[in-house]
């Protein structure tokens, strides 16, 4: 298996707590694994990416080539369009519909989602809402992974073992709304894609 | 073997605490922070009592690491690319002293400038001084080369610089670790005058780094970093050098690479390797990331001989970092480019977080400065740099760690009155002291703003090392008490703040003018953990 996914966010949204869940359950499947993250000054409300690939044979190069991305995830829907050049002919955007509004000219909200709508296969979802529903808005990411998880060739009980190492410094009712949040967002790609 | 999933930064610092490293000195700078923030956490690190507080400025890490390789101990300065400009009369003569405990002088790059000025190769200053360098290409090499640098840099009695960039260095991967060394024992350097550079002894001490320079590219040649894949195909031979080995084995997922390979990951240029490509094949293509330095070599070894392409050629572009598209590019083949970005998406640069003290200075400042006319106020580095963006395009220079009060000093000597100058608190801890006290010396005409955020922000949110001193410290320097203010940036205190700026601009003297307010990203870090503690 190998999986090519851009993660898309606005510094400061926490996309690398998605790369972390999905980063302990590659290496739970002793699968290889490389991310790069963008750390500095983009992390003041920039555009931030995160190249991850996971594999079966061992990974060189730590950047995805331009049209090989089997998966763009972005917790903004602006941001998701900004990495179309890395989706492959095959690949799956999935992007979350809440827009993040720290620029002046921030484009029509219907003109984005009109973008998001030509793409031949896309998941958008209010992953805050769904958030708010399993019990924590700030849980909007892990519905976000949730969301992803079909088309992620990895076990869907190891990502949840991942949310369970991730969040477990933080107590067990965070793990527990983490879990509801990843399992909602699974739930609404199924019955979507 | 368990594998531990690391960041090349961290993998650096497991590597030095594994290596027997006895202290970390370094200035927050990106992308090279992590490193030292990795091993104030790590749990051997705080067992050993590893030293790993930040330094004022890299200079004095630089100076602080040599001193502990004088006593004996293995030690490690870390900083990025243009922090080696600030540490590097330090640096060059340390090549002429030598080391006693091994030392490592990690530095990373930022091609592309990700978070930087610009985009300086520091191989140059490896070569300059004339130390071995060594350049991972993946974490698993980075740990090792941060764990083994320290006897590499026992074994020939001079630095040994680790070489990193942006991609590596900000990239995880899975890492094995090694067995963790013991840490030396306190030790006098052998030659009582190792260290003393007099002209007499530092012209001995520079022939014996001289003659080092044959068994530096012996050990080159015999590196485990530098490997030759001999290949079918001689109409080229590649030579890659750190990361951008990666780059070129992406272009060959299931096949192996049909050229000859030269991976570099060991300075000096292994010369026998090269020799060997350069008979055997019609023309070789370096890939580095960087400027063309292996590229530049090759064409005066092998001139008016084998063609050499590379980023002075055109084969690949001259700036910027690499990737597996443009070293696609380069080898010939086929690239696929998805869907085009759609033109409704805009930039969105980096801004200063809502709520931050900087905004307050910059409003008030733009309301007084608005009577004087734009263009005079010189800035530094960090967050408040982006007051040089919209909305606020307060500020008129970045150049260099403490540069806005002595060009606002020169600007000032030249006429230019007011000349303000905008500077951080930590910024001003590490070079803008010298500076204010050339004003102070002269009387000159300017309004020093130190923008105090009680943090070293844009790195993530160090301690500033002129914590609780600011004031002290400009007072000691001779800057008159009755002219040096201390206010909070709020929009509630505007209008006073207003009057405050009018009032020292008029002012014929040095002024300083404190706002001070936490860093907002800090304060809520320090309050989240409070009720982490609390909770448990």
């Amino acid at each position: 298996m190998k999986s090519n996914i851009i993660l898309a966010g606005v510094g400061g949204q926490g996309i690398l707590s998605i790369a972390a869940a999905l980063g302990t359950a590659a290496l739970e499947n002793n699968l290889y694994l490389k991310q790069a993250e963008t750390h500095g000054m983009s992390q003041r409300g920039g555009a931030v990416v995160s190249h991850m690939r996971i594999s079966d044979k061992p990974i060189a190069s730590d950047l995805i080539q331009m049209g090989t991305a089997d998966l763009i995830l972005s917790v903004e829907p602006m941001e998701s369009l900004r990495y179309l050049p890395f989706l492959s002919a095959k690949g799956y955007l999935v992007t979350n519909t809440t827009p993040f509004v720290n620029i002046p000219n921030y484009p029509e909200y219907e003109k984005v989602m009109e973008e998001i709508h030509k793409l031949p296969r896309f998941i958008a979802i209010d992953a805050d809402r769904i958030a708010k529903e399993a019990g924590n808005a700030r849980a909007s990411n892990m519905v976000m992974l949730g969301a992803a998880s079909p088309f992620i060739d990895i076990d869907f009980a190891k990502l949840e073992d991942g949310i369970r190492e991730v969040f477990a410094r933080k107590g067990e009712q965070i793990v527990e709304i983490n879990l509801k949040a990843i399992r909602a967002g699974r739930q609404f790609s199924e019955e979507n894609k | 073997m368990h594998k531990h999933l690391l960041l090349g930064v961290e993998a650096i610092g497991q590597g030095a605490i594994d290596g027997g490293m006895s202290g970390v000195y370094a200035y927050p700078g990106t992308p090279s922070t992590e490193i030292t923030e990795y091993i104030q956490e790590n749990e051997l690190a705080i067992e050993r009592q590893l030293h790993s507080k930040w330094s004022a400025n890299e200079k004095t890490a630089y100076e602080t690491a040599l001193g502990m390789s004088y006593a004996g101990k293995r030690t490690m300065a870390c900083m990025k690319h243009v922090g080696l400009n600030v540490a590097a009369d330090a640096f060059i003569n340390s090549a002429i002293t030598g080391v006693n405990g091994g030392f490592v002088l990690t530095v990373a790059d930022d091609p592309s400038m990700h978070s930087s000025q610009n985009e300086q190769d520091s191989r140059y200053y490896g070569q300059f001084a004339m130390i071995p360098v060594l350049e991972p290409s993946n974490q698993q090499e980075a740990y090792d080369m941060a764990r083994e640098g320290f006897a590499l840099s026992e074994e020939t009695g001079v630095p040994v610089m680790l070489r990193i960039t942006t991609r590596l260095a900000h990239s995880r991967a899975g890492v094995e670790y090694k067995p963790v060394l013991d840490e030396n024992q306190l030790s006098m350097p052998q030659d009582p005058r190792q260290f003393v550079l007099l002209p007499a002894i530092a012209r001995r001490r520079y022939k014996s780094l001289l003659d080092k320079q044959a068994s530096f590219v012996k050990l080159s040649e015999a590196s485990k970093y530098n490997q030759y894949t001999d290949a079918a195909d001689k109409s080229m031979g590649i030579v890659c050098c750190g990361i951008s080995y990666n780059y070129l084995m992406e272009n060959y997922p299931d096949e192996a690479c049909p050229y000859p390979v030269l991976k570099i990951s060991q300075y000096p240029l292994p010369e026998k390797q090269l020799k060997k490509m350069e008979a055997e094949c019609d023309s070789i293509l370096v890939l580095e990331e960087g400027y063309p330095l292996v590229e530049e070599q090759l064409k005066g070894y092998f001139a008016g001989g084998t063609p050499i392409k590379g980023r002075l050629d055109g084969t690949l572009p001259r700036d910027g970092e690499l990737n597996p598209d443009l070293v696609a590019k380069a080898l010939g083949k086929e690239t696929y480019v998805g869907i085009q970005v759609p033109s409704v998406v805009a930039n969105r640069p980096p801004a200063l977080c809502q709520g931050c003290g900087h905004q307050d200075a910059y409003e008030a400042m733009n309301e007084v400065l608005a009577d004087y006319g734009k263009g005079r106020v010189f800035s530094d580095i960090g967050c408040y740099t982006l007051g040089a963006l919209p909305p606020y395009e307060t500020i008129n220079s970045c150049v260099d760690m403490g540069a806005s009060i002595t060009m606002a000093k020169g600007a000032a000597d030249a006429g230019l009155i007011p000349a303000v100058a905008v500077i951080g608190d930590s910024t001003f801890a590490h070079s803008g002291i010298t500076g204010l006290l050339d004003a102070v010396n002269e009387k000159s005409n300017i309004t020093v703003v130190i923008s105090d955020n009680e943090s070293v922000s844009m790195t993530g949110g160090q301690d500033s090392s002129a914590y609780g001193k600011i004031e002290s410290i400009c007072e000691g320097l001779g800057v008159d008490p009755a002219h040096i203010h201390v206010i909070v940036p709020l929009k509630k205190n505007h209008a006073e703040l207003v009057k405050l700026f009018r009032e020292e601009l008029e002012y014929e003297g040095v002024s300083v003018i404190i706002p001070r307010r936490e860093c907002i990203q800090r304060a809520s870090r320090r309050k989240r953990n409070i009720s982490r503690h609390a909770n448990h």
